[in-house]
C-alpha cells in the first residue's frame, strides 16, 4: 500500500511540477506579488495635491498655508483665481482639495473672532478626502491653541485632549508593513494550494486519465491522500519561503511560537485543498473547476478581513465569513507574528479549519466514489 | 482575383466565423455564467463586504479607582454609539481579550483620576491602548475615543473651552452625505468587470489550442488578425451586456446616483473591454495550456486589479516604483471615470484621457497576442 501511495504522490508532484512554464508560475508571481502588495497596501493619504483661492491679504492665510506645506502629507499647493477653476481642477481630478480664504480671515483673527476656512472636497474619492479632512483640522486646532497659550495659561499641560495617553501596542508606530505582510503571506498561501488543486481531478477526469486511477487498485482514499499530500508539501514550502522574506527582508517582528504557526498553515492548507478537492471533483471540465475556484478565491479575499475588517460587515455576512479558512488562518498568522499569540487562541481558530477540511475532504471523496459506481 | 471579391470574401468568411464564435458562446453555459452569474454575486459581496465605515468597535474599560468623575467618563463611553464596552476592575483581565482580538482597544483610567479631576480637569490623565497589530483600526479607536473624551473634557470645563479661532468648513462634492457606497460601488464594477473580461477570454482560446481546434482554424484561410477579432467580438458584446447589469444593479438596488450619460458610460466601457479581454487572450495564447492559463489568470486576474488600482489604496500614497506599475492596470483608469459618470456627470476631458490609456494598454496586449499566434505557425 505505501509503495502504490508514494507512487500516487510522485505522479501528482511532477504532473504539477514538470512543467516549466507551471514552476515558474508557483514561484515566481506570488513572490513579487509579495513585494508588490505589500509596498502598495497602504490606507495613509500622502502626496496629496491642494488648489488655493486666497482673497485674504493678511499673514493668516499665508501662515495657515505655511504649515500645510510643510505637512508632509502635502505634495503641491495651487493657486486657483476663483470657483470656477476650482469645479475645474476638482472635476478632472488635478486637486483633492481646494481651500478657500475669504477676505476678512486674518481680520477676523486679529479681532479674535472664529475665521473660517471653507474645504472643498473630491466626495468621488471620500475615504482620502475624509482623512485629509482629518489633518486639516489637526492643523487648524494646534494654530488656534499655539494662539490660545495665554487662554491657558492656568494649564501647563495644554489642551485637554493632551492629557489622554495613546499607546498602541504590538505595533507601537502603526507600520502598515506589519499588518499586511502576514497578511499577504495568508493570501498567497491560499492562491496557491487553489491553483494546485483546483484542476487535478477536472484534468485527469477530461485527459481521461481520472478512469485509469479508478479501475487502478487503489482506494479512494489513497487517491484522495495521494491528491492531499503533493499540494501540503508544495504549500509548506511556499509558506516557508514567504515566512523568510517576512522576518528577514521586511523585519516583521516574530513573537510567537514557530511550531503553533506551522500547525495553522497545515491545518489552514488542508481546509483549502479540501476546497480546492471538492470544487474538482464537483467539476466536469477544467474551465468549470477553474471557474469553480474563481468564484472560491474572490469571496474569500474579500470576507477574510484583509483589506477592510470584518467588524465592519452586517451581522449575517459576519457569520458567514465562519466557513472561510482564509479569515482564520489572518487571525493565527497576524497573532503569531505580532502578538504571541498563546496556544489556546491558536487553536481556537484552527478548530474552525479542521472542520471545514474534514467537511470538504469528505464531500470530495464521496463524490470519487459515486462516479466510481 | 479582383481586390473587391477578395475583399467580399474576406467579408463573408468573417461573418462566418463571428457567427461560429457567438453560437459558441451561447452554448457554452460558462461564458454566460462568467458574464452575468459572477458579477451579480462579486458586486453583492463587494456592496455589503467591503466598507471602511468602522461599525460598532469593542472596546475595554478599566475603572482603577471608584470615584465621581470615573463613573461619569464610563457612561459618556457606554452612551457613544462607536463602542461596545466591556467593563473591568483589573487590565490584567482585558488583555487577553486584546490579544486574541475580541476587543480593539483598553481605556485605562488611574486610580488617581478623580482627585485630579477635583483639583483641575485637565490634570486628569488617562490611556487608551490599541491593538496596533491592525493599524486601521487601531486609528480608528483612537480617533474616536478622542472625540469622546474632547466631548466629555468640554463639556466638564462648563464651556470654559479653547476657542477654536481656525475652523475648517468641510463641503464634499459630489458625495455630501459621504457613502462609502457611493464610491466604493462604481469601483467595485471595475473590478468585477476586470475579473470578468479576463477569465472569458483566458480559458477559452487555450482549450481551443490544447484541443487542437486552433491549429484547424490556423489551416482556414483566415488571418490572425481575423481570427483574434473574432474571438474579440462576441466577447465584447457579452462584456458590455455584463457592464449594463452591473449598472443597473449599482443604480437600482445600491441606489447609486448615474449623473452622467449612458454614451459616456458606454464609450468608458467599451475602451475598457479591450485591454481587459486582450489580457485574457494574451494568457490563453501565450500559455496554450487550459492547466498554466488558469494558474495565470488566477494570479493576474484579481489581485493586482483589487490591490493596485486606486480601489482601496490611494495610488498617489505608494512608493514611485508602484506608482509607475499602476500605469499597466487597465482598472486604473476605468475606476476615476466610473466614479466620475456616476457622481459628477460627463467630464470628458477626464474621460478622454483615461480611455486613450486603456487602448493604448489594449492594444499592446492585442499586439502581442497577434505576434504570438502568428509564431506558432511555423
Amino acid at each position: 500500500m505505501w509503495g502504490r501511495l508514494r507512487a500516487l504522490i510522485v505522479k501528482e508532484l511532477l504532473a504539477v511540477l514538470r512543467d516549466a512554464r507551471s514552476r515558474f508560475i508557483l514561484i515566481g508571481p506570488p513572490l513579487l506579488q509579495l513585494f508588490l502588495f505589500s509596498y502598495a497596501a497602504t490606507l495613509d493619504v500622502t502626496n496629496i495635491d491642494v488648489g488655493v483661492i486666497n482673497r485674504d491679504a493678511g499673514k493668516w492665510s499665508v501662515e495657515f498655508l505655511h504649515r500645510l506645506d510643510g505637512a508632509p502629507a502635502f505634495r503641491t499647493i495651487r493657486p486657483l483665481a476663483d470657483l470656477t477653476e476650482a469645479r475645474q481642477a476638482i472635476d478632472n481630478r488635478e486637486v483633492l482639495i481646494v481651500l478657500r480664504f475669504a477676505e476678512d480671515f486674518s481680520r477676523d483673527v486679529a479681532a479674535g473672532r472664529t475665521a473660517r476656512i471653507e474645504v472643498i472636497l473630491d466626495g468621488r474619492r471620500s475615504n482620502a478626502s475624509q482623512i485629509v479632512a482629518g489633518y486639516l483640522s489637526s492643523i487648524a486646532t494646534t494654530m488656534s491653541n499655539s494662539l490660545n497659550v495665554s487662554l491657558a495659561a492656568l494649564d501647563s499641560d495644554g489642551a485637554g485632549s493632551d492629557s489622554l495617553v495613546v499607546r498602541h501596542w504590538f505595533n507601537p508606530n502603526l507600520n502598515d508593513f506589519l499588518f499586511i505582510v502576514p497578511s499577504l503571506l495568508g493570501t498567497l498561501t491560499l492562491l496557491i494550494a487553489l491553483i494546485v488543486t483546483g484542476q487535478s481531478i477536472a484534468r485527469e477526469r477530461e485527459l481521461g486519465t481520472f478512469d485509469q486511477l479508478m479501475v487502478s487498485p487503489l482506494r479512494v482514499s489513497e487517491i484522495l491522500i495521494g491528491k492531499t499530500i503533493p499540494p501540503l508539501i508544495i504549500g509548506v514550502l511556499q509558506s516557508t519561503a514567504f515566512l523568510l522574506v517576512a522576518i528577514f527582508f521586511f523585519q516583521i517582528p516574530f513573537r510567537g511560537s514557530l511550531l503553533l504557526l506551522y500547525l495553522g498553515i497545515v491545518f489552514f492548507l488542508a481546509s483549502v485543498i479540501g476546497v480546492g478537492l471538492f470544487i474538482s471533483s464537483l467539476s466536469q471540465t477544467q474551465q468549470q473547476a477553474f471557474l469553480g475556484t474563481f468564484m472560491f478565491t474572490a469571496p474569500a479575499i474579500l470576507l477574510s478581513g484583509f483589506a477592510t475588517p470584518i467588524e465592519n460587515m452586517p451581522d449575517w455576512l459576519q457569520t458567514l465569513t465562519q466557513v472561510n479558512p482564509l479569515r482564520h488562518f489572518l487571525v493565527i498568522v497576524r497573532g503569531v507574528f505580532l502578538k504571541g499569540l498563546p496556544a489556546a487562541d491558536v487553536f481556537a481558530s484552527v478548530v474552525p479549519l479542521i472542520l471545514i477540511a474534514i467537511f470538504t475532504l469528505a464531500t470530495a471523496a464521496w463524490l470519487f466514489r459515486r462516479r466510481m459506481e | 482575383m479582383s481586390a473587391e471579391s477578395t475583399s467580399t470574401g474576406g467579408f463573408r468568411r468573417f461573418t462566418a466565423l463571428l457567427a461560429k464564435e457567438s453560437i459558441q458562446i451561447v452554448r457554452d453555459p460558462s461564458s454566460i455564467l462568467i458574464a452575468f452569474v459572477l458579477p451579480l454575486i462579486l458586486l453583492f459581496l463587494f456592496g455589503y463586504g467591503v466598507s471602511l465605515d468602522a461599525n460598532l468597535i469593542r472596546i475595554g474599560i478599566v475603572a482603577e479607582g471608584s470615584s465621581e468623575p470615573s463613573h461619569s467618563l464610563v457612561a459618556a463611553f457606554r452612551a457613544s454609539r462607536f463602542f461596545k464596552v466591556t467593563e473591568a476592575r483589573d487590565r490584567r483581565e482585558l488583555v487577553p481579550l486584546l490579544i486574541a482580538g475580541d476587543i480593539r482597544g483598553i481605556f485605562v483610567i488611574p486610580s488617581d483620576f478623580g482627585a485630579d479631576v477635583e483639583k483641575n480637569v485637565l490634570l486628569g490623565k488617562s490611556q487608551i491602548i490599541t491593538d496596533g497589530s491592525d493599524p486601521n483600526t487601531a486609528k480608528f479607536v483612537q480617533n474616536y475615543v478622542q472625540g469622546v473624551w474632547s466631548n466629555w473634557v468640554a463639556a466638564r470645563q462648563d464651556g470654559a473651552t479653547n476657542a477654536q479661532i481656525f475652523n475648517v468648513e468641510s463641503r464634499y462634492w459630489f458625495n455630501p452625505e459621504l457613502t462609502s457606497r457611493y464610491f466604493l460601488v462604481p469601483g467595485s464594477i471595475a473590478i468585477v468587470m476586470a475579473l470578468v473580461g479576463t477569465l472569458l477570454t483566458a480559458l477559452v482560446v487555450a482549450r481551443e489550442w490544447e484541443r487542437g481546434t486552433m491549429e484547424a482554424m490556423m489551416a482556414t484561410p483566415i488571418s490572425s488578425t481575423e481570427l483574434i477579432l473574432g474571438k474579440l467580438i462576441p466577447y465584447f458584446v457579452l462584456g458590455l451586456g455584463s457592464m449594463a447589469m452591473c449598472t443597473v444593479v449599482a443604480v437600482f438596488l445600491f441606489g447609486v446616483p448615474f449623473r452622467g450619460s449612458i454614451l459616456a458610460l458606454l464609450a468608458i466601457s467599451s475602451a475598457f473591454l479591450v485591454p481587459a479581454l486582450g489580457q485574457g487572450l494574451l494568457i490563453s495564447s501565450a500559455t496554450k495550456n487550459q492547466f498554466v492559463a488558469s494558474q495565470a489568470a488566477l494570479l493576474s486576474g484579481f489581485l493586482p486589479a483589487f490591490l493596485l488600482s486606486g480601489f482601496v489604496y490611494e495610488i498617489g500614497s505608494m512608493p514611485e516604483v508602484i506608482q509607475i506599475i499602476t500605469y499597466a492596470i487597465p482598472a486604473r483608469y476605468l475606476i476615476p471615470s466610473l466614479q466620475t459618470v456616476f457622481l459628477a456627470g460627463d467630464i470628458w476631458p477626464l474621460f478622454l484621457g483615461d480611455i486613450a490609456a486603456m487602448l493604448v494598454i489594449g492594444a499592446v496586449f492585442l499586439v502581442l497576442t497577434a505576434r504570438t499566434t502568428r509564431k506558432s505557425l511555423e
